[in-house]
């Protein structure tokens, strides 16, 4: 009884936690990761060239899409290939703001995130009758369809039809800043604030119901979970990261264009999920880093053989596309599910 | 009253390629479960082979036929070599070797033969022997092809013992195979066949909307529509969701909200029937069991 109460006392305690790696315990392994991860995204930024911290906050605003997918399939188990419609809410939401409105770029953030859970919840309603294949495929036409509604005449006045929006990048007030790393720290404290919310919207209650209903639907509603809720709110918290990302991503673009949200934005977001990991946030990260990178290292790569053939980029995508048939044969739970594989390979029990 | 015939009959034409995709669709559904998101692109991919072989000389009726066994060997390799090894993989992995082989599709044919538009040869004749306003050759001959291979998938899928074979595989995989039928088999020759069928759409569809690496997402879209209208369990149902897509996409062009929502109306189309009818207008109602 005593072991029970003891447990009792500390719900949190996880077993795992007792696991040391290389002699460290794993608590104090994810604190090490965690610390260091934090001060290379810090430090790292102060010490390389503009476009380096360009591409930086590019692979955050990416990040935070992909984690906002991931929520979505990862976590509660609905498809979509429909997340660069939202993306195109969020940066068109904000540009429209800064452009129309004159508002400064920090207060177009929320909106953004706002509209777009508004517009995910809305999209989850009809969502929650839709089985996966059925979810993807409406999620298909909405993606498929997005460019066409950007440029339509009638919302041409807002939306800049084909020509899109310029939105000027803001000036940095803070002296040893330039504006890129500005922008930079921005986004990262964007991006930290929504990991922390994911981290605990995931380990709570809300979290337990969002996988019940991944795992096991017809248990979960047996459980009184209210899935029709919590599957629209997914929804719309997916389209909140996913809007936010758009919105950061339209100010570091300093440009919103229709043909810059098809289908294959959605495509990208799929790729960072697929091969960072499935219901992991770290992983999000990962994806990020790879759809930023991974393009520009397979030109290097083409541009060897290739020479300088503007046709031969086209076998960037091919490269994705076998990368992804990859990764679903060999590592299906992406570069999280190989980090998962190295700790249950090293971590032992204490007194193992 | 023309105008409204010709739409008509105008949106036959263009329909008949839905029709053609909607049942490559609806036949790898019931082959696998999956919708297959690459099927436009492998169109495309084959209507690219087939541009090639006419313009080394080939006439076009040969070609037409060469690009057809092409497709067919390609479609049962897809099968055997992509998907037969994650044959009880989960939904997502499906979905995301489907939007690979998309990706690998498009940008293969934009490698070998670069983005930009090509002319497709039609291969009918550029006038018609009698006097009409209504309908043009080329679209005549589009609804007038389409007709006779539905006709022969319809044969071959009654009245032959592979067809019925293939049938059986389909419903229920575990019988079939229980009264020697190799599933497996059926299975690449559904792909095959639905890659042929998607091939004759595209080589349909390219001279009208010129061929380029994307030319098929939307038509894709439209011909997914079709699928979701007709009944995603019902091949016949989904060729007559394509002829209506077709038909609708046209008149609500003319009519109502111009050719600027297209994609859209496709969108909201599939979702009010997901929402309203899922199982479309013919097709059968699934019942699960918990």
């Amino acid at each position: 009884m005593a072991s029970v109460d003891h447990q009792m006392s500390n719900p949190r305690a996880n077993p795992a936690d007792s696991y040391k790696l290389f002699g460290i315990q794993m608590p104090k392994v994810r604190m090490i990761c965690l610390v260091a991860g934090l001060g290379v995204a810090i430090i790292l930024p102060l010490l390389v060239t503009n476009f380096a911290v360009f591409q930086m906050t590019q692979v955050l605003v990416y990040a935070i899409a992909v984690l906002g997918l991931n929520l979505l399939t990862g976590y509660n188990g609905q498809f979509s290939l429909g997340h660069s419609a939202f993306y195109a809410l969020g940066a068109y939401t904000a540009a429209i703001l800064i452009d129309r409105y004159e508002v400064v770029f920090y207060w177009t953030i929320i909106p953004a995130g706002v509209v777009c859970f508004i517009g995910g919840f809305l999209f989850g309603l009809p969502a929650l009758r839709l089985d996966g294949l059925y979810l993807a495929l409406a999620t298909f036409a909405l993606a498929v369809a997005t460019p066409q509604l950007l440029k339509y005449g009638h919302f041409e006045e807002f939306t800049g039809g084909v020509q899109g929006i310029d939105v000027f990048k803001p000036d940095s007030p803070i002296e040893a800043l330039t504006a890129d790393q500005y922008l930079y720290f921005f986004v990262l404290l964007c991006g930290v604030l929504l990991i922390i919310g994911a981290w605990n919207l995931v380990r709570g209650r809300t979290g337990r119901a969002m996988i019940a209903i991944r795992d096991n639907p017809i248990a979960a509603k047996t459980m009184g979970i209210n899935t029709s809720l919590y599957k629209s709110m997914t929804f719309g918290v997916s389209g909140f990261y996913t809007g936010i990302a758009g919105a950061l991503g339209a100010i570091v673009a300093e440009f919103v264009a229709p043909d810059s949200f098809t289908f294959f934005l959605s495509v990208w977001f799929l790729v960072g999920m697929v091969v960072g990991g499935l219901a992991s946030i770290p992983a999000a990260i990962a994806g990020g880093v790879f759809i930023l990178y991974m393009p520009n290292i397979s030109e290097e790569v083409i541009s060897i053989f290739f020479g300088n053939d503007p046709s031969a980029k086209a076998l960037i995508w091919v490269t994705f596309g076998l990368f992804l048939i990859f990764t679903v044969y060999v590592v299906p739970n992406g570069l999280a599910g190989l980090v998962r594989l190295f700790i249950m390979k090293f971590a032992r029990r204490p007194g193992e | 009253m023309d105008l409204f015939l010709q739409q008509t009959l105008d949106g036959l034409a263009t329909g008949a390629i839905y029709a053609s995709l909607a049942l490559a669709v609806v036949m790898i559904y019931q082959a696998i479960d999956h919708f297959n998101f690459a099927q436009g692109e492998m169109a495309m991919f084959s209507t690219f082979i087939a541009w090639q072989l006419i313009a080394w000389g080939m006439p076009f009726w040969l070609a037409f036929l060469l690009c057809l066994v092409l497709s067919f060997i390609g479609g049962m390799l897809i099968e055997r070599i992509i998907f037969a090894p994650i044959h009880d993989a989960p939904v997502l992995s499906h979905i995301v070797v489907f939007i690979a082989l998309t990706l690998i599709f498009n940008a293969l044919a934009g490698f070998i033969w670069d983005f930009t538009i090509k002319e497709f040869p039609s291969p009918f004749p550029s006038q018609l022997p009698f006097e009409t306003k209504l309908i043009g050759p080329h679209e005549l001959g589009v609804v007038a092809i389409t007709l006779v291979m539905l006709g022969m998938i319809y044969v071959f899928f009654k009245f032959t013992s592979v067809g019925l074979a293939m049938r059986a595989a389909a419903a229920n995989p575990v019988s079939a195979a229980l009264v020697g039928i190799s599933v497996k088999k059926m299975l690449s020759l559904g792909w095959g066949l639905a890659a042929t069928v998607g091939a004759v759409a595209g080589m349909l569809i390219a001279p009208k909307v010129y061929l380029e690496p994307n030319m098929m997402l939307g038509i894709l879209l439209y011909g997914f529509a079709g699928a979701v209208v007709g009944g995603l369990t019902s091949p016949g149902g989904a060729v007559v969701g394509g002829f209506l897509m077709g038909v609708l996409e046209n008149l609500a062009g003319t009519y109502v909200i111009g050719s600027e929502l297209k994609l859209t109306f496709a969108l909201v189309v599939i979702v009010t029937v997901l929402l309203f009818k899922p199982a479309g207008l013919f097709g059968r109602v699934v019942v699960q069991r918990v």
